[in-house]
């Protein structure tokens, strides 16, 4: 499997219908570890979804390639969403997936680095992976690649003073080859962000920190794919896509639930997901 | 004697390896001036990244260059680096094993008049707790610059710690090799065995003249690599001394002193005796007084340890 510069680019109604079955994946594999996060997997697999199959230059068959474009995963904890999204592309076998967070596997609790396997840092503590993307966007400038370079951040991850450190020092060396996608689900382990401590209006401090911002709804798969379309087209500026989700998306009984932001379905609870989404 | 601070010697290596490797990276934040990554600036500003006075992002932007196969040097001041950026080092850099090699300079006491708030008592302890990451701390501008380049030439990270402050050049250019995981012997002795690094080797030098004069012969060793640690050399030295003694411009928790005592604990118990900080911060002065008011210059530690050694009570 190749998915270097696809041929044919998956039209909108694919890749919802992918997003889709990632949501079932997403579950199943949440569920089988029996911990972990359920909410944000959620709220973001439309935009891992677009990423992964629509935009990013990768090659499942040579992991190594040096002209690849990278995801840096700075929200560590919504990690089920990244490895599903892996598994399909065939990075590695679906049935590591059942895996996730047991002793001796390569599916960490959050996100360890692997090349191999497409997982290209480890993350978990938050606010950090802007720093890396940046690094990794210098150095490619450097060397003259055209790779892209490409984090979610996340509401609860900008309350981390770091993160804005990076912020700052992708937009002083105009760093165009970032594009960062913040997942604004509105809820953190505490309950919603507006009560622990507010973040809004986000898309006016990236602004004010110099970044290109583009607002969308981080559910329409049209917006996203149009949102990463344009960042590509920016120039002089790194950009932000400011995706507004909702957390949980896709199961009634999850959305917006705060108490879903880092717990895994009970088996009732998996039986009405799935039967919601299909599956 | 001719007297080169290890943070000038770390500025000249450095910009001699970016003469013959073009994948050396250096980053710092806003303390170029200071820590001497300006030298490799100046003649490599395509390669030098200035990320302000944000630490953090400093650590996990040099994770980042290394994801793409540079090898990284990340300049600041100790306390800066292992302190406030340490959770970086350990999440962005540590953890994924990734080449960056953390050079911090402004270590310790002889930071001298800017006070206890810049000066890294704690950062050997805090580098050497982490998995992956190996700690080297030069004697001297000689061993600066071997520290360096072998640094550079091993895959992984590292923390080098480096002063501010002119010290004695103890080694021949021409002849001195640094190996990771060796401790040199440079003098050999009987009774008193002191392991010292950094600064305080030439100090261990003039003490061990001193105690011979009143009848103790003492070896002293250069511990350059802190972790890993030269254990055969530890219990070989220490194996033919009544006392061990460890000496290091640092806190007597966590650092030389803790890794001596670990290796001789597990392996040969010997009664150590730790000179170094004790437990305490430090605080404003020039160098040499501020060694001095700690008992951190030859005479002052020569008589402490000639009580301990004949002293048969604990200490």
């Amino acid at each position: 499997m190749n998915h270097s510069k696809p041929l044919k680019k998956p039209t909108i109604s694919e890749l919802e219908t992918l997003a889709r079955e990632l949501r079932i994946d997403i579950l199943n594999t949440v569920y089988t570890a029996g911990c972990g996060h359920t909410g944000g997997p959620l709220s973001c697999i439309d935009l891992l979804t677009a990423l992964y199959f629509y935009k990013m230059t990768i090659r499942v068959s040579d992991p190594f390639w040096a002209d690849r474009d990278r995801f840096v995963l700075s929200v560590g904890h919504v990690n089920p969403a990244l490895y599903v999204v892996l598994a399909r592309l065939g990075f590695f076998p679906k049935d590591e997936l059942r895996r996730l967070r047991k002793l001796g596997s390569d599916l960490q609790g959050h996100p360890k680095r692997k090349i191999e396997w497409g997982i290209e840092m480890s993350t978990g503590s938050l606010g950090q992976g802007m720093s890396v993307a940046n690094g990794m966007a210098l150095a490619a400038r450097l060397d003259g690649r055209s790779s892209r370079f490409y984090t979610l951040e996340s509401d609860g991850g900008s309350q981390e003073g770091m993160m804005w450190e990076g912020v700052m020092t992708a937009a002083h060396y105009k760093l165009d080859n970032v594009c960062a996608i913040t997942d604004f689900n509105n809820v953190q382990i505490d309950g919603y962000v507006e009560d622990v401590k507010g973040v809004a209006p986000l898309e006016d401090k990236f602004t004010a920190f110099g970044w290109h911002v583009i607002s969308i709804n981080g559910h329409d798969m049209t917006a996203i794919v149009e949102a990463l379309d344009a960042a590509e087209t920016i120039k002089g500026k790194p950009t932000m896509i400011v995706a507004h989700t909702i957390l949980g998306k896709g199961v009634s009984i999850f959305e917006n639930k705060p108490k879903y932001h880092g717990v895994s379905p009970t088996a009732p609870e998996l039986e009405i997901a799935l039967k919601e989404l299909g599956a | 004697m001719n007297e080169v601070a290890t943070r000038d010697a770390y500025g000249k290596a450095l910009e001699e390896l970016g003469h013959e490797r073009s994948d050396i990276i250096v980053l710092d934040a806003d303390l170029s001036g200071s820590t001497k990554t300006g030298v490799f600036a100046k003649s490599f500003p395509h390669r030098f990244f200035n990320v302000g006075v944000a630490e953090q992002d400093l650590m996990a932007t040099a994770a980042g260059f290394a994801c793409m196969g540079k090898t990284v040097f990340a300049s600041t001041f100790a306390v800066f680096a292992t302190g406030r950026a340490w959770e970086p080092i350990r999440q962005s850099i540590a953890y994924p094993h990734l080449n960056v090699k953390v050079a911090a300079s402004h270590a310790g006491l002889t930071v001298g008049e800017d006070g206890a708030s810049h000066q890294a008592l704690e950062d050997i302890a805090l580098m050497r707790v982490l998995p992956n990451v190996s700690v080297f701390v030069p004697a001297d501008a000689v061993e600066t610059r071997e520290v360096v380049r072998v640094a550079a030439a091993t895959d992984g990270p590292c923390y080098i710690r480096l002063s501010r402050a002119k010290s004695k050049v103890l080694f021949d250019a021409a002849s001195y090799r640094f190996e990771i995981g060796k401790a040199t012997v440079l003098k050999e002795g009987q009774e008193i065995a002191i392991f010292a690094c950094g600064i305080m080797v030439a100090e261990a030098l003039a003490v061990a003249e001193i105690v011979e004069s009143h009848g103790f012969s003492a070896s002293v060793v250069n511990v350059a690599s802190i972790k890993p640690l030269d254990r055969e050399t530890v219990v070989r030295v220490a194996s033919r001394a009544t006392l061990v003694v460890t000496l290091e411009e640092h806190s007597i928790i966590g650092g030389l002193g803790s890794a001596i005592c670990e290796c001789l604990s597990e392996l040969l118990p010997r009664r150590v005796y730790r000179i170094g900080m004790r437990d305490t911060f430090g605080q404003s002065g020039p160098a040499p007084e501020l060694l001095a008011h700690y008992r951190l210059t030859a005479p002052f530690i020569a008589e402490d340890i000639l009580t301990v050694v004949r002293s048969e009570s604990p200490l």
